[in-house]
């Protein structure tokens, strides 16, 4: 068998350092993602540098009414906080939508947002992959679509990301709180997933040896009216066809303030910043919130198999606004 | 004991005391604890080794080279095995089982390698450094209404390929109402929570295979053959089975390479577990299905002609014809009748058995159509199926042996709260939910296996010991056989110690088309009876008798069918168009039920499986590469508890003497039909919207 040497960390900077130096060593959280990766042979690193129990795992309350949450916090432990459910309950909510209890209760909240695609031919290293093996090709185009991306794909990769909980995040804009080699640096989640372009590879603007300590939540008015509403192919325990992420604040019937974000449509989390913009001022009705949505999906592009979920999505953004707008969550 | 004299009879009734009531899991402790041992879990003496699967990556073409040497110099791998150093076959006729005899691919997934080693690890690591060198030829491997198609010369459980009877085209001709509509169902995978799996050893004179199959002797009788021993120098026990769902029923190529590997390295035993993934090329599947079915009517829905035309795929190296249309010969009543089946050989793997094969996908079509007739009659769908019962077998014209479809439409209306629902789709809304009913009738045929012989011992004391080489996978066999030989010999279970799955015990056939407890049942009733003859009520410890049952059914004059009255409600979300079954209710005749709790487990796992169908399940084969990319449960999705809501199953009760002297019939398999007819005819209830393939994803009522 590959050898493979299992390192725990003790601290934050001693973890970085160690997979800095090794190009071949990575950071391993609950091992919900990454050891499926090993026995399938999608990754095959020669070190892995356990930061799981790392002093990460504290949810913080902030000054600002914002949250700290460590990178190693469980997702069940996340999702049951009190203050997540109360004042962030979109988080609480998508991470409820994910996986199964057992896989929530191992997977941590760094893992979780740089858990790699479900792409079916990315997980079998039988086919081409640009993302598994730059320069092979993309199985994806032409063959299994359904999961694919209609937003901000590119020739080189279809590919959606997986997480629920990134979904969220990206809605209430939180900050991805980074330890590299050179020190510390404060990433948006609008802003940590990449766009396929030329190097699907790269899944996030993260470089080798970066280690998420902690996502922050800021304070704001509309986090506590925050929900998160996902299609499945199955009850549960199956990955987003699409999903909406969306907080409002209203006055009377008119949006005084929004926030959308999509799931299963993109190589990253979808932050709908045109429809947002579409909302703001606007009269909140089934109408105007498919306008929106339909104003955000004018770049879609689809095929036969995924053709669905631009309907889908704009049904499901109409359908949690509504909801939220009704004081359901 | 093997000299044994076995007498074949006919055994007569068995008296019911102790079948009909709830017994315990015989093997209920040792499974939950963990101390049932499973087919690469059996303690074996010797340094075990561990075999892995290298598969090919082509559809079709040849194996130019296998290059181990990587693979070998891993430290722990000991023998890689390929076509050309393979221990040779004796019998190469049929190829889904000539594992390593020659360079041909005949399908992507196919076994082109195998390595093996000291410990698993090894082994797998040792397989990801085989290079196979592969010559690539054009292969087609896609299955759709352009599929160039044959007629086979029969279709499985030796139905026959084609039947007409009267004129079908001049019914339709002049039928007032026509429906003509194709019904499409796809790949559909068994995975067992098992995987297939065995351990081998051949000590120079006996291969015994601890195998993870729903019969060791046909796994005997199959594999001795074909690798050129006599039947006994080969031993299959399979104490406890992972479940099979059909995919065991036969051995498939896995045993063939484990068996290879223990005879190339003599005195090790050599365990095998074929992954999740190789499970969807090596395994077994239900062939995706076409059936157009047609149906001419009188305006009250009166059947005037019925025709369905099934076509499915096979392998190009061996054929399995699914017999989709069988159960169009027998439903309904109708002057003009005709069906038939075509294949499709194709460049992929060889399917075969899953849970009702043919029934299940064809009573899926012809149930649909059903309600689409009702609708387009305006007749309710229960109304429709009472209106067509037929007087005698339609196929046959012999008698049924107590066709109750009727009794279980009206009980299951009842129990279910049919009476009242909207006779228009799209009628009726909560929330955001379209909510809906429908419902489906189900059949299995009554089958019986000849052949099975029984033995028993007085152990002294009152107890005895059953002998049959029967196999629990799961259903509860253990169970049922323990009531009916305490019946059969008149005295309390807990009197009866009962051995089966091992070839070392006398012969019994398949745990397959609900036939086992049917079959082995009445050899064990045989030989109690024949027992008691020979020894009478008060047997010194020692003395035992073996006995095979002759058939019993009387298959001559009456047509053996089983029936059921499946119902569904489903709600349909008004936005994202998912599909939940909040109810899902089926009421059957299945003759005698001998253990109420594991006969209800046996019918709610197969409601679950066809609603698992219904909503979710999908192999997805790439046209471009042949192989099934949705090929691990995380993406061949079966239903997760949160979708199995409302289940229930119920029995109406009888004792059917005219089927098996316990006067029961099985009931493995009769779940499973028609209920993903149910669910899809409450889809279109709740929407107004008519999908005729599977599954039922929510983008097909997206627009609803
Ligand atoms: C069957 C199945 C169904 C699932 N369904 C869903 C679903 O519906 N929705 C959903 O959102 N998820 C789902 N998941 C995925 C699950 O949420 C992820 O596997 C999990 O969140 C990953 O977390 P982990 O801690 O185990 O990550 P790991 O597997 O340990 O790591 C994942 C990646 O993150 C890196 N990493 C870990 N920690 C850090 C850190 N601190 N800094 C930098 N890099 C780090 C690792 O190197 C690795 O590349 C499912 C998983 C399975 C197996
Ligand atoms: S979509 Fe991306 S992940 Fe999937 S095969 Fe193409 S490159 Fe690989």
């Amino acid at each position: 068998m590959k050898e493979l040497t299992y390192h725990r960390a003790t601290d934050a900077a001693e973890a970085v350092a160690l997979v800095a130096a090794d190009s071949d060593a990575r950071f391993l959280g609950g091992g919900t993602n990454l050891v499926d990766h090993l026995k399938l042979g999608v990754a095959r690193p020669g070190t892995l540098v356990d930061v799981s129990r790392l002093p990460l795992d504290a949810v913080e309350e902030l000054p600002d009414g914002g949250l700290r949450i460590g990178a190693a916090v469980r997702n069940s432990d996340l999702a049951a906080h009190p203050v997540v459910r109360r004042g962030f309950p979109a988080v609480a909510r998508a991470l409820l939508a994910g996986a199964s209890g057992q896989i929530r209760h191992q997977a941590t909240t760094a893992g979780n947002l740089l858990q790699r695609t479900r792409c079916v031919y990315f997980q079998d290293v039988t086919t081409p992959c640009n993302k598994r093996e730059p320069g092979s090709g993309c199985s994806a185009l032409g063959g299994y679509g359904r999961y694919n991306a209609v937003l901000g794909a590119s020739e080189a990769c279809v590919a959606t990301h997986p997480s629920d909980l990134a979904v969220a995040l990206t809605a209430l804009d939180a900050v991805a709180v980074v330890l590299g080699p050179d020190g510390e640096r404060r990433i948006p989640l609008t802003e940590l997933h990449r766009l396929p372009g030329h190097h699907p590879e790269r899944d996030t603007v993260l470089d080798h040896g970066d280690l998420v300590t902690a996502v922050e939540l800021p304070g704001s008015a509309v986090a506590p009216a925050s929900t998160y509403a996902k299609a499945r192919d199955r009850a549960s325990y199956a990955f987003a066809l699409v999903s909406v992420a969306a907080a409002v604040d209203l006055d009377g019937d008119v949006v005084r303030d929004v926030r959308l974000a999509w799931g299963g449509v993109a190589h990253r989390p979808w932050r709908a910043y045109v429809a947002e913009e579409a909302l703001r001022g606007a009269v909140l009705t089934e109408e105007t919130a498919r306008e929106a949505a339909a104003a955000e999906l004018a770049a879609a592009t689809t095929t036969d198999q995924t053709a669905y979920k631009v309907a889908m999505v704009r049904n499901l953004t109409a359908h949690t606004l509504l909801r939220l707008a009704g004081g359901a969550r | 004991m093997s000299a044994d004299i076995v007498t074949q009879l006919v055994p007569d009734v068995v008296d019911a005391r102790a079948m009909g009531r709830h017994l315990d899991r015989q093997d209920g402790v040792e499974k939950v604890t963990g101390a049932a041992t499973y087919a690469v879990e059996h303690p074996v003496e010797g340094e075990v080794l561990h075999a892995w699967l290298v598969t090919s990556t082509t559809a079709r073409g040849r194996v130019l080279r296998v290059d181990a040497s990587d693979a070998l110099d891993h430290p722990g791998v000991l023998r890689v095995l390929d076509h050309e150093s393979a221990p040779r076959l004796a019998d190469t006729e049929d190829r889904e089982l000539t594992v390593l005899q020659d360079d041909r691919i005949a399908f992507r997934g196919q076994i082109v390698a195998l390595v093996v080693a000291t410990s698993s690890e090894a082994a797998r690591e040792g397989a990801l450094l085989v290079r196979v060198h592969q010559d690539e030829e054009p292969a087609e491997v896609v299955f759709d209404e352009h599929s160039a198609t044959y007629a086979p010369e029969e279709v499985n459980a030796g139905a026959e390929t084609d039947t007409e009877v009267g004129d079908p085209d001049a019914a339709f001709a002049s039928a007032p109402v026509v429906i003509d509509a194709t019904y499409v169902t796809p790949h559909e995978f068994n995975s067992p929570m098992e995987p297939h799996a065995a351990t081998a050893t051949w000590d120079g004179a006996l291969l015994t295979l601890h195998d993870s199959t729903q019969a060791v002797h046909a796994v005997r009788t199959t594999l001795a053959p074909v690798l050129g021993l006599a039947p006994e120098q080969v031993r299959v026990l399979a104490p406890y089975v992972g479940g099979g769902f059909g995919s065991k029923g036969l051995p498939h190529a896995p045993e063939v390479a484990v068996a290879l590997a223990a005879l190339a390295l003599p005195g090790r035993p050599v365990r095998l577990a074929v992954t999740r993934q190789q499970m969807f090329a090596l395994t077994g599947y239900r062939t995706a299905t076409r059936s157009r079915v047609r149906l001419g009517a009188e305006p009250d829905g009166t059947l005037l002609v019925v025709r369905h035309d099934a076509s499915s795929q096979t392998s190009r190296i061996k054929e399995f014809a699914e017999q989709s249309a069988t159960a169009a010969r027998m439903m309904y009543a109708a002057p003009h009748r005709a069906t038939t089946h075509r294949v499709a050989a194709l460049d992929v793997p060889v399917p075969s058995w899953m849970r009702a094969p043919g029934e299940m996908p064809g009573m899926h079509a012809q149930e649909v159509a059903l309600d689409e007739l009702a609708v387009a009659a305006g007749i309710d769908p229960i109304d429709l199926r009472e209106r067509n019962e037929p007087e005698v077998d339609p196929e046959s014209g012999r008698p049924f042996n107590g066709r109750r479809l009727v009794e279980c439409l009206r009980v299951g209306a009842d129990r279910f709260g049919w009476s009242g629902r909207p006779a228009e789709a799209r009628a009726r809304a909560e929330g955001d939910w379209w909510v809906g009913t429908g419902v489906a009738s189900a059949t299995y045929p009554m089958l019986f296996s000849p052949g099975n012989t029984a033995r028993i011992r007085s152990l002294g004391e009152g107890r005895y010991g059953v002998d049959v080489g029967a196999v629990d996978l799961g259903t509860g066999a253990r169970t049922v056989l323990v009531q009916i030989a305490a019946d059969a010999l008149q005295v309390a279970p807990d009197c009866i110690d009962l051995a089966i799955g091992d070839t070392d015990l006398p012969f019994a056939t398949v745990a397959g088309g609900s036939s086992g407890t049917s079959s082995w049942g009445s050899a064990i009733a045989a030989a109690a009876q024949q027992f008691r003859h020979d020894h009478g009520s008060s047997p010194d410890p020692g003395l035992h008798t073996t006995a095979a049952s002759g058939a019993y059914a009387d298959t001559e004059g009456h047509a053996m069918h089983s029936f059921g009255a499946v119902f569904a409600e489903a709600r349909v979300h008004r936005w994202t168009g998912e599909v939940r079954v909040s109810r899902l209710h089926g009421v059957y005749s299945v003759g005698r039920v001998i253990n109420p709790m594991t006969a209800r487990s046996q019918l709610l796992g197969a409601l679950t499986m066809g609603l698992s169908a219904a909503l979710h399940e999908e192999g997805w084969r790439d046209p471009r590469t042949g192989h099934v990319v949705t090929q691990d449960l995380a993406t061949y999705h079966v239903a997760a508890h949160a979708d199995v809501r409302d289940l229930q199953a119920e029995w109406l009760e009888e004792e059917d003497h005219l089927a098996t002297p316990m006067g029961s019939r099985g009931i493995g398999e009769i779940g499973i039909v028609g209920t993903s007819a149910a669910i899809a005819n409450a889809t279109f209830h709740a929407t107004g919207v008519r999908v005729r393939s599977l599954p039922l994803t929510a983008d097909h009522f997206l627009d609803a």
